[in-house]
């Protein structure tokens, strides 16, 4: 933690009226929950207390994350409508079968559940492209940013605060641009062009979904990057000046080695994030034109809950298929920023 | 602070070399990069603001203008509705403010504001009209009386308020028992903590629903509450910060005969104040945008939180824009204001943790 943080939650210094109103219900409060944990304490003894703080957070762990891991796994090869596992017949592996069952891997089309390849086909095409546009404008916005300029601090809120904004917010704002008669079109026929109807064009659906992703996020990775970057050491840039290294050598040589950690846990976390894509795509385009920007989530959420017929073993098998996806990334991740750590 | 010094030293070497310049082109270059960052960062949301204020038939206009303006508008003797102002440029080249009655084909006929009884006419594309600013601020109390906003802004400040109030406190507890103790199951429990970091609710949406509905939540606030409330990047946070605090600090409680809940409550939860705060800022902008599985498990509109209900409201066949819009700017304003005042201690919370 920084000074910032600590100066902002150092309590207020001498007496004022919200200050004792705290620290009386923080009595209250204190004399109302002690005598039971000290009873607890009694029984079970002061060694095996650390239980039972942990509990809750496991309790809701338990009930909220592994439970239902393991029901996943039950859904994906069980059959029928039923929510309840033990109304479900068992059916092996049917729902994997059918949606790994295709003619060609390249081709959705030729796929019996062709949805989900669209899916998978275009997720991958938003992250491909995500990951590319991505680093690029955090790393040249945190480059800028790390240079002697006027208004640092403001220029970096600027960029960071969209990352604060809900997806929904996000996705309406730009809607509200890109739509036929907004704000883009009117400078497009200015300009003296045509007007262009962005989400009935399956190539520029995707392009906008990838930009406003980028717009939305690119503030956080530049704070990463912007942190890598004011941690390298001065002296090596003080070294490279006496030895007069031309600036693009620099930067070749010192920057992006010295930050190559940092950008890497960048790569991961974005390709993390972008194989989750969901909120903000589903508002702007609801995966249109046709199932131009659907992507593998929001072919879960539809199998699952928005379909006439809840399919809750199909969206399983294709969580679960998922789930191994995100758990090799995120192992990729854990991986490297121990190594960045140390 | 080091990156500001290096980096000028760096420049003003740069500038040196080219002969004392004070801007070289690489300044401007970075100038230009950041007048369009904000440009294209504030451009969109000060858009959306200022749309937010236009009447639907000025948000109907093409192309749209700038600021809200609406058409003047003077009521005239002898007309029982008030009439809109045009200037019109008369065939003797003068300029007059005259008010229209009707428009047949390409002649309008107007009238004199101050000669009521007599009509003029005039070829409508001699015409302009009249506008000045006006904010539509019924855009914004319309949806107060007409919709079930109060509602849904409610819902989303009670899940915020509640969830919040919740991880704090459990996501303490638990950072608690992992830094100040030793004990058997400690790292069986780290680990259970990792390994959620990797499960994103993405992929269990349909089995947390069935546990939702197994407790009987279906449809009520704590559906949205409750799922989400244990955090493990909560518990890591809390848990590098009280990773600092002085053991003697604990030792000399409890010789003074303080039970565990009391060194919790009373010496490490203080302590932790600044880290808390993170985690708090953290976990209302997570509440308070949260949406995929808000979306999929409130399915009555009366519990609708504000981005699920904007998200109905766009989908609808005939979009109202106009209240679509003063809603979206609502949702905005609380995170802005948090932002406003919390900028510097969000980014260096963010920056610390690697997280968000």
């Amino acid at each position: 933690m920084t000074d910032t943080i600590r100066s902002h939650g150092a309590p207020a210094r001498g007496p004022s009226a919200a200050a004792a109103v705290t620290t009386g219900s923080a009595n209250a409060l204190m004399r109302l929950t002690d005598p039971p944990m000290r009873a607890v304490q009694r029984l079970i003894g002061a060694l095996r207390m650390p239980y039972v703080f942990l509990l809750p957070n496991l309790v809701f762990f338990g009930l909220f994350v592994f439970l239902p891991i393991g029901i996943n796994i039950v859904f994906s090869v069980t059959g029928g409508t039923a929510l309840f596992p033990s109304e479900r017949p068992y059916v092996g592996a049917e729902h994997y079968a059918r949606l790994l069952d295709c003619g060609s891997y390249l081709e959705a089309a030729s796929c019996r559940e062709d949805l989900f390849w669209r899916g998978v086909g275009n997720t991958l095409t938003f992250t491909v492209f995500q990951m590319v546009a991505m680093v690029l404008f955090s790393l040249v916005t945190a480059l800028v940013l790390n240079r002697p300029i006027r208004g640092r601090g403001f220029f970096r809120a600027v960029y960071f605060f969209p990352v604060l904004l809900s997806p929904v917010v996000v996705a309406l704002i730009w809607k509200w641009i890109l739509q036929r008669d907004g704000l883009l079109n009117a400078v497009l026929t200015t300009a003296g062009g045509e007007k262009i109807l962005f989400f009935v064009d399956p190539g520029w659906a995707m392009f906008w979904a990838v930009f406003v992703s980028v717009w939305a996020h690119m503030g956080f990775y530049t704070l990463i990057l912007l942190a890598g970057l004011q941690a390298i050491p001065r002296d090596v840039y003080e070294a490279a000046e006496m030895d007069g290294t031309r600036p693009w050598r620099v930067f070749h040589r010192i920057t992006l080695p010295l930050l190559w950690p940092n950008l890497l846990v960048v790569l991961v976390l974005v390709l993390i994030r972008s194989v989750q894509v969901f909120d903000e795509v589903f508002v702007l385009t609801g995966g249109g034109p046709g199932t131009a920007t659907m992507m593998v989530v929001q072919y879960i959420y539809t199998t699952a809950f928005a379909n006439q017929v809840q399919n809750f073993g199909l969206a399983g098998a294709a969580s679960v298929l998922l789930g191994a996806v995100l758990f090799v990334l995120t192992l990729i991740q854990l991986f490297l920023t121990r190594r960045r750590a140390s | 602070m080091t990156g500001k010094l290096r980096t000028g030293k760096l420049s003003r070497l740069l500038l040196a070399r080219r002969g004392g310049a004070s801007w070289h082109w690489t300044d401007v270059a970075s100038y230009a990069y950041l007048a369009l960052g904000v440009l294209l960062m504030f451009g969109p949301v000060a858009w959306l603001a200022l749309s937010s204020f236009k009447t639907p038939a000025a948000l109907l206009e093409f192309p749209p203008s700038l600021l809200p303006m609406a058409q003047s508008e003077v009521s005239v003797q002898g007309y029982p509705q008030p009439l809109p102002l045009f200037r019109v440029t008369m065939e003797d080249g003068s300029v007059r403010e005259l008010a229209q009655v009707r428009r047949v084909g390409i002649v309008a006929q107007m009238v004199d504001p101050k000669e009521p009884g007599q009509t003029i006419r005039v070829p409508a594309d001699r015409r302009t009209p009249v506008r000045h600013m006006a904010l539509a601020v019924e855009n914004y109390t319309d949806p107060l009386t007409q919709f079930d906003f109060l509602r849904f802004l409610r819902n989303s400040l009670v899940v915020t308020v509640v969830a919040t109030i919740i991880t704090l406190v459990i996501n303490s507890m638990a950072a608690y028992a992992l830094s100040i103790y030793e004990f058997r199951g400690k790292s069986l429990a780290m680990l259970g903590v990792i390994g959620t970091l990797m499960i994103p609710i993405t992929i269990i949406l349909a089995p947390v629903y069935l546990v939702v509905t197994k407790l009987g939540f279906v449809d009520s606030l704590w559906a949205v509450i409750l799922p989400g409330a244990a955090t493990p990047t909560g518990v890591f946070l809390l848990r590098q910060y009280m990773l600092t605090i002085p053991r003697d600090l604990i030792e000399a409680a409890r010789m003074d005969k303080a039970s565990e809940w009391r060194i919790y409550a009373r010496i490490v939860m203080p302590l932790s104040m600044p880290a808390l705060a993170v985690l708090a800022i953290f976990s209302v902008m997570w509440r308070w945008n949260e949406f995929l599985w808000p979306l999929a498990v409130l399915t009555k509109t009366e519990v609708h939180t504000l981005p699920i209900a904007l998200n109905a409201f766009q989908g609808e066949l005939q979009t109202q824009w106009h209240y679509l819009l003063a809603m979206t700017v609502v949702t905005l304003l609380p995170v802005a204001l948090v932002f406003a005042f919390l900028q510097r201690f969000i980014t260096s919370g963010i920056a610390n943790t690697g997280m968000k």
